[in-house]
């Protein structure tokens, strides 16, 4: 099946050496560990799991950001080609300017001794894509306009903006220098719920528009099957499952998946309680559990679960997943 | 009828700023019944946490109470009368005597150079007529009792040495340590991840049940209080624009607003269905709206426009349980 992949991990570990003892092996945070992903041009990827599981290591390192241990990321749009694990000096800088980043907290991530006009237009500055300053303007007004800004924003500093609309900033901001790709951290985990549609509408909106494609890291399910058309679930470092939105909603096959869903309180409140209870809390990636590094947690752990790494295998088209049992507890629990 | 635990009547408070008085509560009445939970829901800056800290007079000084608010604590058939309860040693009964609190950040909440043993036994001591002795050996029991793994040995353990969802759980076996009739949980869960979550409403669920407390559950998070509260209150720019059975406002909301809240969630049953935002922002409460507060933002009100500009909707009074302040459900309540 020839797909048109703009990012793919192959095999991508990400690994922190920890300041350790004067003897003996240094201890190491495996924050991510044999990652195989890729997403295709104009798609937007949802990638979701508990603190901790690795989401926004795997996704500073897809902007290079983030130290490459072990495997390879290559990005790949109609006029370059990148394997992001050598990649230095002037085509850096060019990555730099096809792979933005939105913040999670759009209080922390505005300077606020800076107009929101020269904020927007920083990028552009930094990165030398304009000539003059009438251009820069010209610029910035135009990605204002598409983020529902107006003028007289533009001469405002961020203190005067509500939570919602210093997001837009942040969006307008990563949208100037006309990027290929973009990693959207938590973006929404911090804003009311009337705002937090607010914000997804524009998102889904500026991606139908411009077919940029999204990595959407979040850790709330509910707003990734609304948004993206393919999820990855992380836990521990490692891809657990990933499979186009509605499939992995309809035959879910993971048990770390099946929690996750189940543990989103429901809306009806008649329907109390059905929650699937998860003992205990996610391991320390220090010194992950040997095998599967879920059976701490998962409520069908058996013995091969604690000795084998299960396989990330392909159970069907685009349905991938790391689990020995998938199809047993699929068939015993029904999806 | 037995009498309610609290009673909230017509609570107004302002703040003295140098921008002048800012009102924060605006006209809030509610009672809870003694094992009842009632959920608070709104936006930020809703002014749900300060009507939560006017409980327990913990505003700051700036803080201005109308002369007519009043709200009435009734614990083993005394009355008290919380708002003027002015000396330290009357306000006791409201700090973790009758009343305690449990707040949204819980390693901003524990002194961080003490230990949770050491906090746990210091309110006992000042609250019961323990012995340091027993102190200990009560929060133990309670830390036992939500679940914490060895827990003498935790009870000498600083609050970082604590993961997330174990500092909320130490925060709830202290404040439940005191046996408080009543307990406001203030954002209990939106630090924590969802299967985290789960466990501490579960926990609470428990406990209510166990200790036959009433607990005023602060949250935005309707699906959280589908999940746990028997009434819900919802809030706006300090008023109360929906009171109901938990039912009654999920199932069938009332108020343009609450209905709002509900159409910007994403649903997990249904991924088609769009996310319609509240239109705008919540306007400053220096420059509030004449009329309904909500008029601004609201998409319904057209045909009347001129009455919500202009006239404050006073509550129906259809149904003793369900009160909405909104002058097309009083219209519909006329013809």
């Amino acid at each position: 099946m020839s797909k048109d992949v703009l990012i793919a991990a192959r095999d991508l570990s990400v690994h922190f050496p920890l300041r350790g003892l004067a003897f003996g092996e240094r201890p190491v945070v495996r924050a991510c560990e044999g990652i195989n992903i890729e997403l295709e041009k104009g798609s937007f990827f949802g990638l979701v799991g508990e603190s901790g599981s690795g989401k926004t290591t795997l996704g500073r390192a897809m902007l290079k950001a983030a130290p490459i241990s072990h495997g390879e990321i290559v990005y790949s749009d109609s006029e370059v080609t990148y394997d992001l694990g050598s990649l230095k000096g002037a085509e850096l800088k060019e990555y730099r300017k096809r792979a933005q980043l939105i913040f999670q907290d759009p209080y922390a991530a505005l300077s606020p001794r800076m107009t929101v006009r020269d904020i927007i237009a920083e990028p552009l500055e930094v990165m030398g894509l304009t000539s003059s300053r009438d251009e820069t303007d010209a610029r910035v007004r135009a990605i204002a306009a598409k983020c529902r800004l107006n003028l007289e924003h533009l001469r405002r500093f961020p203190h005067a903006f509500s939570g919602g609309q210093r997001q837009r900033i942040s969006i307008a901001r990563a949208l100037v220098s006309d990027p290929k790709f973009i990693v959207a951290d938590e973006s929404v985990a911090a804003l009311d719920v009337s705002i937090q549609a607010d914000v997804l509408n524009l998102l889904n909106s500026i991606q139908a528009e411009s077919g940029i494609t999204f990595l959407f890291i979040s850790h709330d399910l509910s707003v990734i099957a609304h948004t993206c058309d393919f999820v990855a679930v992380m836990y521990l470092g490692q891809i657990v499952e990933s499979a186009p939105t509605r499939k992995l909603f309809s035959e879910t096959a993971h048990p770390y998946t099946r929690a996750l869903l189940s543990a989103i309180p429901s809306l009806d409140p008649d329907v109390r309680g059905h929650a699937q209870k998860l003992e205990g809390e996610i391991p320390s990636p220090i010194n992950p559990p040997p095998g599967c590094r879920f059976n701490t947690r998962c409520p069908h752990a058996q013995e091969r679960c604690r000795s084998e790494v299960p396989e990330w295998r392909e159970m069907s088209s685009g349905h991938h997943v790391a689990c020995h049992f998938s199809e047993e507890l699929s068939a015993a629990l029904g999806s | 009828m037995t009498k309610p635990l609290i009673s909230v009547k017509d609570l107004t408070l302002r703040f003295k700023t140098d921008e002048g008085l800012v009102t924060a509560v605006n006209n809030v009445s509610f009672d809870i019944a003694p094992g009842e939970v009632l959920g608070l829901v709104g936006e930020s800056g809703s002014g749900k946490s300060v009507t939560a800290k006017s409980l327990m007079m913990l505003n700051a000084e700036n803080s201005v109470y109308d002369d007519n608010s009043s709200i009435t604590l009734n614990v083993d058939d005394q009355d008290f009368d919380v708002l003027s309860l002015r000396r330290p040693k009357d306000q006791m009964i409201v700090r973790g005597g009758a009343i305690s609190m449990i707040f949204q950040e819980p390693m901003a909440s524990f002194a961080p150079a003490i230990t949770i043993g050491d906090q746990m036994v210091e309110q006992l001591l000042i609250h019961s007529d323990m012995t340091a002795v027993q102190a200990k050996e009560v929060s133990i029991e309670m830390l036992t009792r939500v679940g914490i793994p060895v827990p003498a040995q935790r009870f000498g353990q600083y609050a970082f040495e604590f993961s997330g969802g174990m500092r909320q759980r130490a925060m709830i076996a202290m404040a439940l340590s005191t046996k408080p009739r009543l307990l406001i949980a203030d954002e209990p869960t939106t630090a924590l991840d969802v299967t985290i979550q789960a466990q501490v409403i579960e926990l609470m669920k428990d406990l209510v049940e166990e200790f036959h407390m009433s607990i005023l559950f602060i949250t935005h998070d309707l699906g959280v209080i589908a999940q746990t509260a028997d009434r819900v209150a919802v809030m706006y720019l300090g008023n109360l624009v929906e009171t109901g059975t938990v039912r009654q406002v999920i199932n069938s909301p009332a108020h343009p607003y609450t209905r709002g809240l509900l159409n910007s969630l994403p649903k997990l049953d249904d991924l088609e269905a769009p996310l319609t935002p509240v239109p705008g922002d919540i306007p400053s409460p220096l420059d509030r709206p004449s009329g309904c507060v909500f008029h601004t933002r609201c998409v319904e009100s057209s045909a009347i426009a001129e009455k919500c500009r202009t006239e404050i909707p006073g509550y129906t009074t259809d149904s003793a349980n369900h009160q909405v302040a909104c002058h097309l459900a009083t219209q519909g309540e006329q013809s």
